[in-house]
Parts: structure tokens; C-alpha cells; sequence
């Protein structure tokens, strides 16, 4: 895991926009409406899903042993 | 003491308007309120103030409101066609409790009517022109005087009740000149703008009633943060779906007005000591109704004068008094008959009732309110209609 | 974790979120971008206030954290204009949208651009009436569905950055949903820029106009947007009959598309003077 993804439950309406910006297919539309994480390793915390979402309901940030990986 | 001055009643409105502190007016030039504009554009600047002449009526009224939430006292004037434009944010001003004052001076409508010819045909529409359930303030002068005096005491109760008041004006007086003497400045009573008695960590709601039921709304930029709405909103400011806070929001912006009615309905009277008949009149009207009540007087009739300053609220107390005492009432008005419903319904059936009306771009000639008064007692004495 | 919080997110009034809009609506991304503007700009909660119209857009008001004014439908420019000219400290920023702004409201829109007043007018442009369940706008393009045009729309809609530049608005730029940070920067050169600034934000709405015109994905609106956007340098280097083809095609410039060459005098500079003549200070 290369990130750290925040879902708020409360915000997320399910739109899709985050999954469909994902360029790892790191997240779904779970059954109950909500973004879900399915595939957290692949994550390269591009930030694309959190630019877009229009409900402020994820977040991704770098782990910080990884920026020091890159560094 | 001033020097006496010869000014015209819309002159005096827009120094009684500097005079009570408005420092933000916006407009859009209709006959026969323009020279409001004109010397509001002349003197706010001289005082640090502000004058815009916006696009549109609505423009207009939008941009008092705007102003008047961030401080500023404001006042907007029209005729009846933009006078009809504004009612939207009338209502707006209501619901969102934006002190402002509006002057209509009125004139012959429906629509464009007759621009120059006086009229007083607004009386029902500055009552009712806005949609949904609402108070209502207006006081309309009869003297280039009283106009100075009405103005300040109009911006005076916006500030102190946070609502639209009216100041009905006509062309007879808007356009009447005068030999005036106005007051020394710290002669005039001014209402200063209500200010937040909690700050945000007291839990500061910008709605929540005082005990007189008027919310202290904090004025933008002083760090409140506040939501202002048109939408019902509970103390907080933000709308609620909820029916319990719409009806109480409703009666509040009623009753804060209705319990202060005592206060705010003032009359005048004229030879009513033990008067049998009485003419009720109101503006310029109320002008040559004093002078056919005086005639008729010098006749030997037993006939006065009540003249409503305060035309909203409705002098419903002065009115039904004045049903018990005497047997007739004339309601002289120029307009097809507006206030006489008010007047009737008022007096209950205590006494007779009648209309003089007129709107054919004239005003009103003594005798032709003496003739009216002749024949309303004739037909009383008669028996015939009391 | 509650520490993610982003810097951005103290200027909404964090207990009326989540906020009304519809699952996938744009309004919510060039809300952010304004929050975010206002953030690069500096300014504060206590000297910024939001005024907005009626419709979807203008519900925005109310989940930002400053001083901010729900207004009437199409009059969010008027009482922007009081409020600045009686307070010139303030940092006045309209949120409109298509039907408030240039429809209902098309004339204070006009003239707030001649007049000059020192605003941020912020368009959510959805190209359709969402709040009162999808209607046309002014901006519903011609063969647009929506409900009151069910065989296709016949009003031409119009530009209305071409119109906020022709009547005098000093800071003219036009972004997507798509192009965040741009938009950002877009609103953040708006609001740097002294005078009546007007940025057009393409936002998507899926509910009342994408399921009417085979786009119900929020992700395929935004899609079609990145497509069909051209950045203002690339569009200036077209020659005459690939632009052509590029509007054909429904394409369009986003940028800054006009700014005054010679710092006009906003009006509240320009009203200064007039007090100064009106007390005698100058001639």
C-alpha cells in the first residue's frame, strides 16, 4: 500500500466519478451506493479521485514512507 | 431654530432621509419620484454616501437590500409601475428582515397610466403587493413638512422592527412646495442599527427574536458568519422544511409589528370635539378634506376631520371609536374606493359609511367633498342609510 | 482519519454537509475550486461574502462559511452591487447559474458588467433549470431535450462569455469540471483582478440533462467536457477552418478569454472621486 485512501461514508453518493478517473480501477461502486476501496495496493495516490469528487467524500494521501521511497 | 426654507415634498423626503442617517440609496428615475433621486445623487456623496442608478426597479431595490445587510441605511423611490416591479423584494425584505424604506409617490394607473396626475391608487398594493402572509408598514404626509418628519420616522421603524417600510407618497405632496422649518439635527430621534448581543461562542443565533420579537441581525463583514435567506428559516438563518418553525416565523414577522400598532398608528384630528359627522382622509387628500371640513364648520355643521398618517397598520381602534361617536364617516380618498373597505370593516356597522372618491387625474376641490358630506348627512338624517 | 481534512474544507460550514446536489452534479467541484480560490487569494472568512441567485447553483451559499446571501431568483448581481459599494472592504463573490444568471436575471448581469463593480461572478453553467426538475436555459444547446423542450430545443443559446466581455466586464475566463486546479485558477485571476470579473464554469448535470441526452454517467459528462475543451492558447493558434470544424464539432475555448489591456477604474474607485468632487476636494 503505497497510500492512504479516506472514504467519508456520510458524504459519498455513489456517483462514479472517483472509479472512473481511477487509472488503476482502485475503486468500485459498492451494492449500498458507496465508493468502496477494491484494490488499495494498486493505488498510486495520482489524486484523481479526490480532484473530482463532487461531495468531498474521499481523500488520498502519499504514506510517508513512500515519498521517502521516490525521494 | 432654522431659517424657513421653500422646498418641495420630495426635496423634503430626500433630506429627511440624510437627516435619519441613509447612507446608501439606489434608484431608477419614474415620474414623480425622480427629483428623490436626483437630490439623493446631489447630497449623499456630500456626506460620504452613496447614490446608484441601477438598470431596473428590481436592480434597485436588490441593491438597497444588499446594502442595508452590510450597514448601510437605505432607502430606494418609485411610482406605481415600479413600485409593482419591486414587490418581489418587498416580500424578500419581509421574510429576510432587511430594514429598508421604500417611497412610492403615487400616481393614475392601472400600468402607465396617467404619469403626472396625482392618484392615490397604491393604498392596496403597498398593503397586499407582495405574495404570501405579511405585515405591513406605510405612512403617508399630507405637508412638505410632515414628509421630512415621516421619512425619518420611516427609517426609524425599519431599523427598529428589521422591515420594509413604505412611505406613500402622492404627487399632490411630492410635488407641493413649501415654506418649511426644519429641525437642528440633535432635535430628530434616530433608531441606530440593532447590533448581535451574543458573540458567536455565546451561541449567537442572528434570527433569534429580542424581547420586543425582532431578531438582532449582525450586518455583514463584522465576522458572524451569517446565512441570510428569502427561504422560512428558523433562528439560525438556514431554511427549514419544518411546519412548526413556519408557522411561528410567520406570526413573529406579524406580531412584532401588530404589539408595537399602538406606537406606530399615528392620526390626527381636526373639529372633532363634538363633531356628529366625521370625513377619515389621508395625504394630499387629507389637504381639501381639511378645507371642506373647515367651510362646512363655518356653516354650522357639526363635521371633523381624522386624518391617518400611518395608513398601515389600519387605525382600527382609532376607527371604531370614531364609529361609536358619530353617524356618519366620509371616506375621502382619490382612487375608486380603497380605504373605505378598511373604514367599513373597522366600523363595524356602527355607522354609516361612504365613499368620495374621484380618478380623473384631478385633485380634489373643497366643494366637491363638501357636496359629498351634504349629501352623506342628508341621507343619514333621513334615515335612509345609517 | 478526521486529520485528512483538507485546508480548504474550514470555509464550509462542515454541519450542513453532505450538501443537497444530486449524485454526480458538478456544482460541487466549482464550489470547491471557489473555496479553494479564496484560500490562494488569501482572503478571510470575515472580509469575503457570497451572494447567489435561486436555482441549484446558488444553494452554495449556504454551506460556505462566511457572511453569505440567498437571494431572489436572478438578483444576486444587484445585491452583490450594495454591498460593495457600502462596504468596498468586502470581497464580494456571486454564485449564479445559467437560467439565474441570464435568463431571469440577464439584465443585471449586462450591467453589472458595464458598471464595473469590483465583484467575482462565478456561473455554474448546467444548461438546464435542475432545480425545478429540467427545463431549457438560455444555454441548452439547439436539439437540447429537456422537459420543456421534448422534441429537441429551438432556442439558440448564447455565449455568455462573449457577452460579459461585450458589455465591459474586465476579467472575462471560462473553465470545466473537469479542468479543477484550471478552474481554480481561473477564479483565483477573477477575484486578483480589480473590476467586475465573470468566470463561466461548464458544470455536468446527469440528473435533468445528461439522462435526457444520452449521457446519464456523471464520469461521461465530464469525459465529453475534457473532449470538447480547448485551452485558450491552442484554440488562438487553429487557422479559420479547423475552428470552424472544432465549433461544428461542439467544441470551445477555456482560459482567460479577455482581460482589459489598461486597468479600467472599477466603480467604487471611479464613485470615491465622486465624493471627493461632491465635498469640493477637487474640481
Amino acid at each position: 500500500m503505497k497510500s492512504e485512501i479516506t472514504i467519508k461514508q456520510a458524504r459519498c453518493k455513489g456517483c462514479g466519478i472517483c472509479a472512473a478517473f481511477c487509472p488503476k480501477q482502485v475503486l468500485a461502486v459498492s451494492e449500498l451506493g458507496k465508493i468502496q476501496v477494491v484494490k488499495g495496493e494498486d493505488c498510486i495516490a495520482c489524486g484523481q479521485c479526490e480532484l473530482r469528487c463532487p461531495d468531498y467524500a474521499i481523500f488520498v494521501d502519499k504514506l510517508e514512507d513512500m515519498k521517502g521511497a521516490t525521494a | 431654530m432654522r431659517e424657513a426654507r421653500l422646498m418641495q415634498g420630495n426635496e423634503a423626503c430626500a433630506e429627511g432621509a440624510i437627516a435619519a442617517g441613509v447612507d446608501f440609496f439606489a434608484g431608477y428615475p419614474i415620474t414623480p419620484s425622480t427629483e428623490i433621486a436626483e437630490m439623493m445623487a446631489k447630497l449623499l456623496p456630500k456626506q460620504g454616501g452613496k447614490f446608484v442608478q441601477m438598470e431596473d426597479e428590481i436592480a434597485a431595490m436588490g441593491a438597497i437590500l444588499g446594502a442595508s445587510l452590510a450597514g448601510s441605511k437605505v432607502m430606494d423611490a418609485t411610482s406605481g409601475p415600479g413600485f409593482s416591479l419591486k414587490q418581489e423584494l418587498i416580500g424578500y425584505a419581509v421574510c429576510a428582515e432587511i430594514p429598508c424604506v421604500l417611497v412610492d409617490v403615487q400616481r393614475v394607473g392601472p400600468s402607465t397610466g396617467q404619469p403626472t396626475a396625482p392618484s392615490q391608487g397604491d393604498l392596496m398594493q403597498v398593503r397586499w403587493g407582495t405574495h404570501g402572509d405579511h405585515p405591513m408598514i406605510a405612512l403617508s404626509p399630507w405637508s412638505v413638512r410632515e414628509t421630512y418628519d415621516a421619512t425619518i420616522m420611516a427609517v426609524n421603524y425599519a431599523e427598529r422592527f428589521r422591515t420594509p417600510v413604505i412611505l406613500l407618497m402622492d404627487e399632490m405632496v411630492g410635488h407641493l412646495r413649501e415654506n418649511v422649518t426644519l429641525p437642528e439635527p440633535g432635535e430628530i430621534e434616530i433608531y441606530p442599527r440593532r447590533k448581535p448581543k451574543k458573540t458567536r461562542a455565546e451561541g449567537y443565533e442572528p434570527f433569534e427574536p429580542d424581547t420586543d420579537l425582532v431578531p438582532n441581525v449582525a450586518d455583514f463583514g463584522e465576522g458572524y458568519h451569517i446565512h441570510v435567506t428569502g427561504l422560512i428559516h428558523d433562528d439560525t438563518g438556514f431554511p427549514v422544511g419544518s411546519a412548526q418553525v413556519t408557522e411561528s416565523s410567520i406570526r413573529r414577522l406579524h406580531e412584532k409589528i401588530m404589539r408595537a400598532s399602538d406606537e406606530i398608528v399615528h392620526t390626527e384630528s381636526y373639529f372633532m370635539e363634538d363633531a356628529e359627522y366625521a370625513v377619515v382622509s389621508f395625504g394630499g387628500t387629507a389637504r381639501t378634506a381639511y378645507e371642506a371640513v373647515k367651510n362646512m364648520r363655518e356653516q354650522g355643521l357639526s363635521v371633523g376631520l381624522l386624518r391617518l398618517l400611518t395608513v398601515w397598520p389600519f387605525a382600527d381602534k382609532v376607527i371604531a371609536e370614531l364609529a361609536e361617536k358619530v353617524k356618519g364617516i366620509l371616506v375621502a380618498e382619490l382612487n375608486y374606493g380603497q380605504m373605505v373597505h378598511e373604514v367599513r370593516r373597522a366600523a363595524g356597522g356602527k355607522c354609516a359609511v361612504e365613499l368620495c372618491g374621484k380618478y380623473n387625474m384631478k385633485s380634489f376641490e373643497p366643494v366637491e367633498i363638501e357636496a359629498e358630506i351634504e349629501k352623506m348627512v342628508g341621507d343619514v338624517e333621513k334615515g335612509g342609510r345609517a | 482519519m478526521a486529520e485528512l481534512t483538507r485546508s480548504y474544507e474550514k470555509y464550509f460550514r462542515q454541519n450542513r454537509l453532505p450538501h443537497l446536489w444530486c449524485p454526480g452534479c458538478g456544482n460541487g467541484i466549482a464550489m470547491k475550486a471557489i473555496v479553494q480560490a479564496i484560500e490562494k487569494q488569501g482572503w478571510t472568512q470575515d472580509n469575503t461574502v457570497i451572494v447567489s441567485g435561486i436555482g441549484c447553483s446558488s444553494r452554495a451559499s449556504g454551506y460556505m462559511d462566511f457572511d453569505t446571501l440567498h437571494t431572489a431568483h436572478g438578483r444576486a448581481i444587484p445585491f452583490a452591487t450594495g454591498i460593495k459599494l457600502a462596504r468596498p472592504e468586502l470581497n464580494v463573490v456571486v454564485i449564479t447559474g445559467d437560467g439565474d444568471c441570464c435568463a431571469i436575471g440577464g439584465n443585471h448581469f449586462i450591467h453589472g458588467c458595464r458598471r464595473n463593480v469590483d465583484l467575482t461572478v462565478v456561473l455554474f453553467n448546467n444548461a438546464i433549470y435542475g432545480m425545478t426538475g429540467g427545463q431549457a436555459s438560455p444555454m441548452t444547446p439547439l436539439g437540447g431535450k429537456a422537459t420543456t423542450t421534448p422534441y429537441g430545443s429551438v432556442d439558440r443559446p448564447f455565449d455568455p462569455c462573449h457577452l460579459a466581455k461585450a458589455a465591459g466586464a474586465t476579467f472575462v475566463a471560462r473553465s470545466t469540471a473537469f479542468h479543477v486546479q484550471h478552474m481554480t485558477d481561473m477564479i483565483a485571476q477573477g477575484m486578483a483582478s480589480r473590476g467586475f470579473s465573470f468566470i463561466e464554469t461548464q458544470v455536468q448535470c446527469p440528473t435533468s440533462y445528461g439522462r435526457r441526452n444520452k449521457m446519464p454517467s456523471p464520469a461521461e459528462m465530464l469525459k465529453w467536457l475534457q473532449q470538447h475543451a480547448v485551452l485558450k492558447p491552442a484554440w488562438d493558434r487553429l487557422d479559420r477552418e479547423k475552428k470552424k470544424a472544432y465549433i461544428l464539432d461542439h467544441k470551445f475555448p477555456i482560459g482567460v478569454l479577455h482581460q482589459a489591456k489598461r486597468p479600467e477604474l472599477d466603480y467604487d474607485a471611479a464613485y470615491d472621486q465622486v465624493i471627493e468632487r461632491a465635498q469640493g476636494v477637487k474640481a
